[in-house]
């Protein structure tokens, strides 16, 4: 790790203060910066911890919820309100990482988690997101956990989250306060960039801003199912991950929302998708066609060709199960 | 700079680089070194101890952020836990759940933090209904300890030996 | 004196079984539990510094381009850059250096430059701000694009494969792929390095002592007499810490320069490139069969790779030179001079991928003929070892078929493919035959014994396996003392040199040498008593001779008695063929919708001679079948197909299997007694359980949903392009 100082500033004032500062960035949880830090892939100057500010609360908001920032994923999965309110978002949250990872990763630290791309990983690879402009090092190299949807010529690098992807099917809004003070949120739709030719730029944050909460609306379905593929049972990134949140009138979909992780370079959630199953009596025919839609202009690699047939099938899968 | 936490139940005091880990203060200058390094990037689980009674890889945390906090290592454990993890121990010489031993202890304690939030009803992937009172089956316990790797092969022992730490406990409360 | 063996006739006494053979607990177990089993990394001596590998980001000539500006950095203390720095880990039992020098990049991660601060901070910041370039060397990184050398070549043939092939009812003929793995111990390769004067100390995390001692010595030019290494706990071995790695060679230069003690442990990410991978492999198997199955024509022709100048390739082939009788045969092993991180043993070299992939032959075989694969195996039992003709030393591998297909209720699955469903999941069952080669290495082992007991003293190590727990019980059951009479010392070069843990030779090889020395110990014994040595029974403190007996105290008179046992291999190796047996059984369910394959249960039926130690024996042998269910399902280190650097090297993507892959696991160690492996009848038990598993869980696969995967491992993505 390249040196750095360390402050813990006790309210939020100081904490947006410090954070401003040239080459600050904030610590949650850790357990994405440190290994990051490690590998020298990033070498913040100063490590601001803004982990005893009080953004630790999950409070009733209207019929939503209001989460704060640097509640621990462990403590998010099991409160009794997202088991049985929001799910898929219990789900999602499990499914991800360890039982040692979750007791210290944070709401917002998740929404924030760097790609997994090896060559991002390896300083001795060129990377456009690390360095911009040095080149991808991804492209014509061993692409499996990259994504096929968003990318661009820069870069293919797929955004990791689980939990992020269950908060867009639900969604979620950010709460970010800037260094002035001022409160401003933004839905999370609206969060991240597409890569485009600056993949070092993932999302609409400015310098200095911190995200101090994630406010979920009631929910708009009570059918949701998040299933995720894994080279292994368990503790292991996404191959693919649907996130469904449906709901049921008559027979027919009232309200469909359907996110996906391991194909986007952001959490990946498709409006033509939705819209098309929206107000439609489930069938076969009708999820086929959403499978085609979703990947209509997928950027498809040697080693990521298998993800258009797999999230297919079990885009499928998850809408059966939810209308069912 | 200047940082403090308890570890095993003695306030330590120590003047350190923000950059050393909560896993190297313990392992280089306490001189702690039964919480193992096997990956440093928390992909491992062989360093896990307990923060505030919670599983965490220290390998990923600042020594720094602890300011403060309770911390449980292996050498500690059969002190703060005693009913879970002496049964534990023992269950894992009975069943043996080691091998070369470099993720044993990580994994006695990911299993005396796991059983803690077992207790307290949290749900796992693998936990068919979100809502229904928790019934720790050998699924939720290998789901719930995927995080602590071994490559010996040791993994039906360890499953058997929280089993039986499991169960005892469970007993002890009901005698309780 | 000593009390010397070389192995060449079968052995005609009998081994009592008070303390031997007995399920006990682990020696170490405790310390392991309560973290206090301490590692090579884990003390620190008075100054000790801190080292940080450097890797080459290419290849070609190394430049170290802001040397200055990295050792005027704070708390930095040295660059080194030296020429006797090694390229690459030894192979097992080298004895010597392996390749040395720095000055240029063979392949890409090769350590360049050790950077040595005060603080393990400083270093590791160092090291990542050493600028280093490489003048691009475009060396060859595929297997399959160059040219294999003569001596790169090694054939075996018996009769006329093509020729009976043509002629066979029934022939399979397919190309099978393993990719390159790794051992990934839990421990990373460590050590800690200090002089004293001309006289070097290293506390490592190394398996074969004897040998690493010698490559350390020849590394840095010294006598071996000056070298003293420690390893009385390894984290993990499995062939990786055969040979020393460029960590200790590193760690004594700089402790030497600076006059510090210097520890070194390699990043988990050079792990993956430092030490030796496990070769991937390219497979063609052709096999002809008559119409009940009996094999006529047996075809293995393997490619294989490693750098230049490394003896070891992947020995492939070794099982089939004995797994099946057939008269024609072709044996064909080709090796790839390319530049990916050097290949070694990994946890049974050769056996583990070889068998892996005949067996799931075997298995299309069956289909093929349209016989059970039990029953395929059993047809195809030799008598002699197919190719040298001479009689096996013991062959149990029907007992282990039976025993397994009763076990695991073989008898209900159903033959046909696709048959069973639970919702989206296919069920099915598979199985495959275990082979693995038995070997000896050359041991010594001193044994001291007083009134208090006895103390065992070996450079053994235990890195896992057990051998502080059997060592201990071979001297207690020589000396007719309590498993707690006995003080086990190992992992000290100090003491006899012992076999190394490796190969699986470690318990049948030391353990040897520790019951020669207590057969010293007796024959002194017997001479105090006036007796023979044969006469002898020692139990609980008393040594009785015929009707007499006496107290050892007595006997002792306050003196200790030492006994030094030395066993090799002999003739024993040229008169009988030596091997392990086994059968595993696997059941999996395999999802329609994703490919998933899930483990359900697994079922193992092993012979391997006579077995000192059921608990530990047994762990040894569930850790070779979840090895085999890593092969089969998850692992696979993937190279850059640029430049050959290892693309996944860490353990978030090189998917070892975790707690929720692995089910209860059922293991059966049938009762065998080897009297070809010395006066123990032991043979080796840590390996057996890798080389077939993986078969067996790829054959299930095939039964539950009728995806045949033949390019290992099967992952979501390759079963489901079965699937739609």
């Amino acid at each position: 790790m390249r040196p750095f100082d360390f402050t813990r500033p006790d309210d939020l004032e100081g904490a947006c203060a410090a954070g401003f500062t040239e080459g600050a960035t904030f610590i949650g949880g850790g357990t994405n910066l440190i290994d990051l830090m490690k590998l020298e892939v990033m070498a913040p100057a100063h490590v601001v911890d803004v982990t005893r500010l009080g953004l630790d609360r999950i409070e009733d908001e209207g019929d939503g919820l209001n989460i704060g920032a640097t509640v621990r994923n462990a403590d998010l999965a099991a409160d009794p309100r997202v088991r049985r309110r929001y799910p898929v978002l219990s789900r999602a949250l499990l499914a991800g990482a360890s039982g040692q990872l979750r007791n210290r990763a944070t709401t917002a630290g998740n929404l924030l988690q760097r790609t997994r791309c090896p060559y991002f990983q390896d300083r001795d690879s060129a990377c456009n997101k690390r360095t911009p402009g040095a080149g991808c090092a991804a492209l014509g190299g061993e692409v499996r956990n990259h994504a096929i949807l968003g990318t661009s010529e820069h870069c293919i690098a797929l955004h990791p989250s689980d939990m992020a992807v269950a908060m867009r099917a639900l969604d979620a809004e950010i709460e970010v306060r800037d260094p002035e003070g001022g409160m401003r949120s933004m839905d999370l739709d609206h969060f991240y960039r597409l890569p485009r030719d600056t993949p070092h730029i993932e999302t609409r944050l400015e310098p200095g801003d911190l995200i101090t909460s994630v406010r979920l609306p009631a929910p708009k379905g009570d059918r949701q199912i998040y299933r995720k593929v894994r080279d292994r049972a368990s503790y292991a990134f996404a191959l693919v991950s649907v996130a469904a949140v449906l709901r049921m009138e008559g027979g027919k979909i009232a309200h469909a929302a359907v996110a996906f992780g391991g194909i986007g370079t952001e959490p990946w959630r498709d409006i033509e998708v939705d819209a098309m199953l929206t107000g439609e009596t489930p069938s076969d025919s009708l999820f086929d066609k959403a499978g085609e839609v979703l990947v209509q202009g997928a950027d498809v690699q040697d080693g990521t060709a298998f993800k258009v047939p797999l999230v297919q099938r079990v885009l499928k899968d998850v809408l059966w199960r939810a209308v069912a | 700079m200047q940082i403090s936490f308890t570890v095993n139940g003695t306030r330590q005091d120590m003047e350190l680089d923000p950059r050393v880990t909560l896993l190297d203060a313990l392992r280089d200058h306490l001189g702690l070194t039964g919480s193992k390094k096997g990956c440093d990037h928390g992909q491992c689980g062989a360093c896990t101890v307990l923060v505030e009674g919670r599983r965490v890889n220290a390998c990923l945390s600042l020594a720094a952020m602890h300011e403060g906090e309770e911390i449980t290592t292996i050498e500690g454990i059969a002190q703060t836990s005693p009913d879970t993890a002496a049964t534990l121990q023992q269950a894992m010489i009975d069943y043996d759940g080691m091998q070369c031993g470099y993720c044993t202890p990580g994994q006695v304690c990911s299993a005396v933090g796991m059983l803690s939030e077992a207790r307290e009803g949290w749900p796992s992937h693998v936990t068919e209904d979100l809502d229904a009172p928790l019934e720790l089956t050998r699924d939720e316990l290998t789901e719930r300890m995927s995080g602590n790797l071994c490559r010996c092969g040791c993994y039906p022992g360890i499953v058997k030996a929280i089993r039986t730490a499991s169960e005892a406990r469970t007993s002890d409360s009901e005698a309780a | 004196m000593s009390v010397q063996l070389k192995v060449d006739d079968r052995d005609t006494g009998e081994v009592t079984q008070n303390v031997l053979g007995r399920d006990t607990e682990r020696r170490d177990a405790r310390q392991k539990v309560t973290g206090r089993a301490t590692y090579a990394a884990e003390i620190r001596p008075e100054g000790l510094v801190h080292g940080a590998l450097v890797r080459a980001p290419g290849m070609g000539r190394v430049e170290l381009a802001n040397r200055a500006e990295v050792e005027a950095m704070p708390g930095v203390l040295m660059v080194l850059s030296d020429a006797r720095m090694i390229r690459n880990a030894a192979q097992g039992a080298a004895g010597e250096a392996p390749v040395q020098g720095v000055e240029t990049a063979a392949y890409v991660g090769q350590p360049v430059a050790l950077v040595v601060a005060e603080s393990f901070e400083a270093a590791a910041h160092a090291a990542r701000t050493l600028t280093v370039t490489c003048e691009g060397a475009s060396n060859e990184i595929d297997p399959e694009k160059v040219e294999i050398a003569e001596d790169d070549t090694d054939e075996t043939a018996q009769g006329d494969l093509e020729a009976a092939l043509r002629e066979a009812r029934h022939e399979i003929d397919r190309t099978y792929t393993t990719p390159s793995m790794h051992s990934a111990a839990m421990e990373p390769h460590a050590a800690l390095a200090e002089w004293d004067g001309a006289r070097l100390t290293v506390r490592a995390s190394l398996q074969m002592l004897r040998y690493n001692r010698a490559e350390i010595a020849d590394c840095l030019g010294i006598d071996t007499e000056n070298v003293r290494l420690l390893s009385p706990f390894v984290g993990g071995g499995f062939g990786s810490k055969l040979g020393i790695s460029a960590e200790a060679v590193a760690a004594a230069l700089a402790a030497r320069e600076l006059g510090r003690p210097v520890r070194v442990v390699q990043h988990r990410r050079s792990v993956f490139e430092v030490n030796t991978r496990r070769s991937e492999t390219t497979q063609r198997i052709r096999l002809g069969a008559d119409a009940e199955g009996r094999l006529d024509a047996i075809g293995h022709e393997a490619l294989v790779s490693n750098l230049p100048e490394e003896d070891f390739s992947e020995p492939v082939l070794q099982g089939t030179h004995f797994a099946y009788a057939a008269r024609n045969r072709l044996l064909v092993q080709r090796t790839a001079r390319i530049h990916r991180p050097a290949a070694g043993s990994v946890r049974a070299p050769g056996e583990a991928v070889g068998i892996t992939a005949f067996e799931i032959a075997m298995d299309e075989l069956a289909d093929e003929v349209g016989i059970d694969p039990v029953e395929l195996r059993l047809a195809n039992i030799p008598e002699k070892d197919p190719e040298s003709d001479v009689p096996f030393s013991s062959h149990m591998l029907a007992e282990t078929l039976h025993d397994g297909a009763a076990r695991f209720g073989w008898a209900d699955r159903p033959r046909a493919a696709r048959q069973r469903r639970e919702g989206e999941w296919w069920i099915g069952s598979g199985m495959a035959a275990c082979f693995r080669v038995n070997m000896m290495m050359p041991a010594e082992a001193r044994v001291r014994l007083t009134a208090d007991g006895a103390i065992v003293e070996t450079d053994m190590t235990d890195i896992g396996t057990g051998s502080y727990s059997i060592l201990g019980q071979i001297a207690a059951e020589a000396l007719g003392l309590t498993a707690e009479g006995v003080e086990v010392r190992l992992g000290d070069t100090d003491f006899p040199p012992g076999s190394g843990s490796g190969g699986s030779f470690g318990a049948a090889s030391t353990g040897t040498a520790v019951w020669l020395a207590c057969a010293e110990i007796r024959t002194a014994l017997a001479g105090r008593m006036d007796c023979e040595p044969g006469e002898l029974t020692l139990r609980e403190g008393t040594v009785q001779c015929g009707n007499r007996s006496r107290p050892l105290a007595e006997l002792l008179n306050g003196e200790t008695l030492t006994g030094h046992g030395e066993v090799e291999p002999g003739k024993a190796e040229d008169k009988v063929r030596q091997a392990t047996f086994g059968a595993c059984f696997a059941e999996v369910a395999v999802s329609d919708v994703t490919g998933e394959t899930r483990l359900r249960r697994m079922v193992g039926s092993f012979a391997a001679g006579r077995i000192l130690n059921p608990r530990t024996a047994r762990s040894q042998a569930q850790g070779g079948m979840i090895w085999g269910t890593g092969m089969a399902l998850t692992e696979a280190l993937l190279h850059d197909r640029r430049d050959g650097h290892v693309v996944n090297r860490d353990l978030a993507e090189y998917h070892l299997p975790v707690h929720a892959d692995i089910p209860e696991m059922d293991i059966a160690l049938l009762e065998e007694s080897d009297p070809w492996a010395g006066p123990l009848h032991a043979k080796g038990i840590g390996e057996l359980g890798i080389c077939g598993s993986g078969a067996a869980v790829i054959n299930a696969i095939h039964n539950a949903c009728g995806v045949r995967v033949r390019d290992l491992p099967a992952t979501p993505d390759r079963v489901l392009g079965g699937l739609s």
